[in-house]
């Protein structure tokens, strides 16, 4: 077996083992399941159940936990299990013939475990990895720049049962690519920096207020308000205690900034962190790194070691008494959903990543309902540099609104994807040009949930202001179809969606089901009059900003990418989604038939190209 | 009373308590909010969104002298608590319209053959659709595989029809204390499962009696051997439509 275990009679042991480590405490299932997994490749019905048993928990809420994240697998899937990435960016990049090819070497069908139980090929959401896709995870370990040779030594090395431990170091190497440095990412900062200008936590506080640092979420709320409100609340009950939260949940697709300052500038992160644990008072906080970051688990273990050895983490924090802050490492799953605050929250308590109702906040009832700052990874780490260098030095910079730089992931038709940090107020035709894009026809700015801008827009701006993102810019020249971008969404929001409430459960399919009957020639304008349907719905009863936003780049480029639809569209005011004379293919088989009256005659069809014929015009 | 906290529902003024929601509140005061995740007897849930309404909409009138209405918020009338003074409309064509497209996708996600169902006529799902005027499904159907388990020796369940609503979740949890249904998978994957390693409601201990085995609002949750006991006609939504006496689903008030 690769990972050199089996899932044999020392299960029990495993579950044992893993449960004491945690001590058997439910609010760790998360961790407990992961670990466990690990170990036995899947979560069988008898681990479930003693896991359950073992954490007083019931057995259903253990399943069900099970059951939510993408990476938690209730069926065995095989001791290889490769994972494509399937963003748009990869699509871009060949990724499904590639996968075809995989899967056609290995003699297997997307999603279908091999016959003899060793490998298994499916896709999963965006994976970070758009610079140098491509890229795949295999056993959650990140593999990019796929190419057909590297198709074909993956193979072999599956077949002959190789552990990853031994695969070239190369496959698994991932870059940087920061190629714009600017406040942030050229600082000259030295762990520790911050902690030693520190002076009251209200001097501090006050400095981040005045400095006018927004989130870097996408949502732009004032972190010194954050801060303020949740320094202000009272922590409730027996184990009344303040926490700070990073949210390192960096799944819209498109994004990669967090994995690179999680990567190479740590510190500057937990820096912040335990800054906002002085500010609010909480003596512990959590780094919430999505399931696809698995890999960088053990290294930024290693800072936190390094960082507590050197008195910047731990109890009294560079000798001030009664400044206790340490820092735990808690990894999600595969599930887009818990970048969502109170989601994240859920999950981080060991529950299914369901949002959750608002108010309360986090601020006041967040983790295990006690007040909660929940921050993004990147605004943690320019709470760091606002504390060692001064509110007055980040006021100067960006825009009056907001204050700043912006770490922009930049992938797609460009001479060269990585990492970008603007000054907040750059134009989006400046990001083009730096970045070597040509010909370009659509900008998506925020991932599958932004926004998608044509050529007349570039003049815009990145700021909160004008175009506020979490950081995602993906880059499509004139080769490309709107339409399948488009579509690549709507199928990512049906992956990713919780499923707690109607409108966004039911409505995301509907709306990837339109659109993959546009894209197969049967739509007309009924679907696209439908697709607006959906997305007002969407939009107006979603329970959560996934259901809110899911809508939107369908939405975007039906308005201003028009022709890309108008392509596919049949002229008639409605076709069905099946096709009768198909549906009469097997009954041709059966009888060995295959003269004209074995066949359904559409004669319309066969004169409709699609092409230059409008919906609603007379054919 | 002079200090009563009001609202206005459908310009109409509601008084309502400290805590209480606009659902709760409404329901009280006799004035019915369409609901399906919504009980009385339990912790608003705010899943099935059919409770949405528009709060604080304004109209401006602009330099050309026009008159625009700037829509309020949109939220669920059971997890939004009721503000004095704020105004909601819930039964305007907007929100009507949006609850009738929420109907229809939950029609085409289950497999809901209403004239085959035992519980046609005291059902919420299609005594809403009803009283909303649902006349289609709309949508195209997922006719989705949906397994019948039946191992139980008094109580069927039929997960073709789950709304997945949680009532039965909630139920089991907060009444009887045994936790024998939970939520599993995410998104169109999202299901019932029971409490037990087979996965089968046979091997929980549920009990004909308990709560959970009675508050399904729909098809799902079935008592073996009391299928069409009462005849057309004279079925719960054949004498009156569901809108027809809000005080049921008013919220149970505790004893002082």
């Amino acid at each position: 077996m690769p990972n050199g275990n089996s899932n044999g009679s020392d299960t029990g042991a495993v579950v044992a083992a893993v449960l004491a480590r945690h001590g058997s405490d439910g609010t760790r299932l998360m961790q407990i399941l992961r670990e466990i997994q690990e170990e036995t490749e899947w979560l069988s019905p008898d681990i479930l159940t003693r896991v359950a048993e073992g954490a007083k928990l019931p057995r259903g809420q253990v399943e069900g936990v099970a059951g939510f994240y993408h990476f938690f697998h209730t069926e065995p899937l095989g001791s290889y299990r490769v994972l494509w990435s399937d963003n748009i960016t990869d699509r871009m990049a060949g990724n499904a013939d590639l996968m075809a090819r995989m899967c056609k070497k290995l003699w297997l069908k997307p999603g279908k475990v091999s016959e003899d139980g060793l490998v298994s090929v499916d896709t999963t959401s965006c994976t970070g990895l758009c610079d140098q896709g491509p890229a795949l995870l295999v056993n959650y370990r990140p593999v990019t720049r796929m190419t057909a040779e590297r198709v074909d030594q993956i193979v072999d090395l599956i077949r002959h049962k190789t552990p990853l431990a031994q695969w070239p170091a190369e496959f698994f190497h991932v870059d940087d690519n920061i190629r714009r440095k600017d406040a942030l990412l050229g600082a000259d900062f030295k762990p520790g920096d911050a902690l030693k200008a520190l002076k009251s936590p209200q001097e501090v506080l006050d400095a981040i207020k005045e400095s006018g640092l927004r989130g870097r979420g996408g949502a732009g709320f004032s972190t010194g308000q954050k801060w303020d409100f949740c320094r202000a609340a009272v922590g409730t009950g027996p184990h009344a205690a303040h926490y700070v939260v990073c949210n390192a949940d960096e799944g819209e697709p498109g994004t990669f900034k967090d994995r690179v300052l999680l990567s190479s500038y740590a510190d500057l992160v937990f820096e912040g962190m335990t800054i906002s644990g002085y500010v609010i008072g909480a003596k512990k906080g959590f780094v919430y790194l999505r399931g696809e970051y698995r890999y960088l688990l053990e290294p930024l273990n290693a800072v936190l070691e390094k960082r507590r050895a050197a008195k910047l983490l731990g109890k009294s924090i560079l000798g001030r008494t009664g400044f206790d802050f340490d820092i735990e490492i808690h990894l999600g799953a595969g599930a887009y959903i818990c970048g969502e605050e109170t989601a994240l929250l859920e999950s981080l308590e060991g529950k299914r990543g369901v949002p959750r109702k608002r108010p309360p906040f986090p601020v006041t009832s967040g983790y295990l309902n006690q007040p909660t700052a929940v921050n993004n990874v990147e605004t943690l780490a320019s709470a760091a540099l606002i504390a060692a260098k001064g509110a007055a030095w980040y006021k100067s910079i960006g825009t009056p609104k907001s204050a700043g730089t912006k770490i922009l992931s930049i992938s797609g038709d460009c001479e060269r994807p990585g990492i970008y940090e603007y000054p907040y107020g750059v134009k989006v035709s400046q990001v083009l040009a730096d970045c070597g894009a040509r010909d370009t026809q659509a900008c998506q700015i925020a991932g599958a949930s932004g926004l998608a801008i044509a050529p007349n827009e570039f003049g815009r701006r990145i700021a909160f202001e004008d175009i506020p993102t979490g950081g995602s810019f993906m880059i499509f020249d004139n080769t490309r179809d709107m339409f399948q971008v488009a579509r690549n969404f709507a199928h990512f929001f049906v992956h990713e969606s919780c499923g707690f409430c109607t409108p966004c459960r039911v409505g995301t399919t509907l709306l990837a089901n339109a659109m993959d009957k546009i894209d197969e020639g049967h739509g007309g304008e009924y679907d696209i009059s439908d697709i607006w349907r959906v997305i007002r719905t969407l939009k107006t009863a979603s329970h959560c900003g996934l259901g809110q936003t899911a809508g939107n780049a369908v939405a975007d480029t039906l308005q201003k990418f028009r022709p890309s639809y108008e392509l596919r569209l049949n002229v008639r005011d409605f076709e069905p989604a099946f096709d009768l004379d198909k549906a009469l293919s097997k009954m041709r088989e059966v009888t060995g038939r295959d003269d004209p009256g074995a066949h359904f005659h559409i004669n319309h069809r066969k004169s409709r190209s699609g092409l230059g014929t409008k919906a609603g015009e007379p054919s | 009373m002079s200090d009563a906290k009001t609202f206005f529902l459908d310009e109409e003024e509601i008084p309502f308590e400290e805590g209480q929601t606009i659902i709760q509140a409404a329901l009280s005061a006799g004035k019915y909010i369409p609901h399906l995740c919504y009980h009385p007897e339990f912790k608003p849930h705010g899943s099935c969104k059919l409770c949405t309404v528009r709060i604080d909409s304004r109209t401006v009138t602009t330099e050309d002298g026009q008159s625009v209405k700037i829509p309020g918020r949109a939220a669920a009338s059971c997890t939004t608590p009721a503000q004095a003074g704020q105004h909601v409309e819930s039964e305007v064509p907007e929100i009507q319209d949006l609850r009738r497209t929420l109907i229809q996708m939950l029609l085409v996600e289950g497999n809901h053959y209403c004239p085959s169902c035992e519980k046609s006529g005291k059902c919420l799902l299609q005594g809403l659709a009803y009283d909303l005027g649902v006349m289609d499904p709309h949508f195209p159907q997922y006719f989705s595989k949906r397994e019948v388990d039946a191992s139980h020796p008094d109580v069927l369940l039929d997960f073709n029809r789950c709304i997945l609503c949680e009532l039965c979740v909630r139920a089991s949890a907060e009444v009887d204390k045994k936790n024998v249904f939970a939520i599993s998978g995410r998104g169109h994957t999202k299901h019932l499962i029971c409490n037990s390693e087979s996965g089968e409601l046979g091997d929980t201990n549920l009990a004909a009696t308990d709560k959970a085995a009675n508050v399904c609002p729909v098809g799902v949750i079935l008592h073996k051997r009391h299928g069409f006991e009462v005849p057309y006609g004279q079925r719960r939504f054949d004498k009156a439509p569901i809108s027809d006496n809000p005080a049921q689903y008013a919220p149970v008030k505790e004893q002082v």
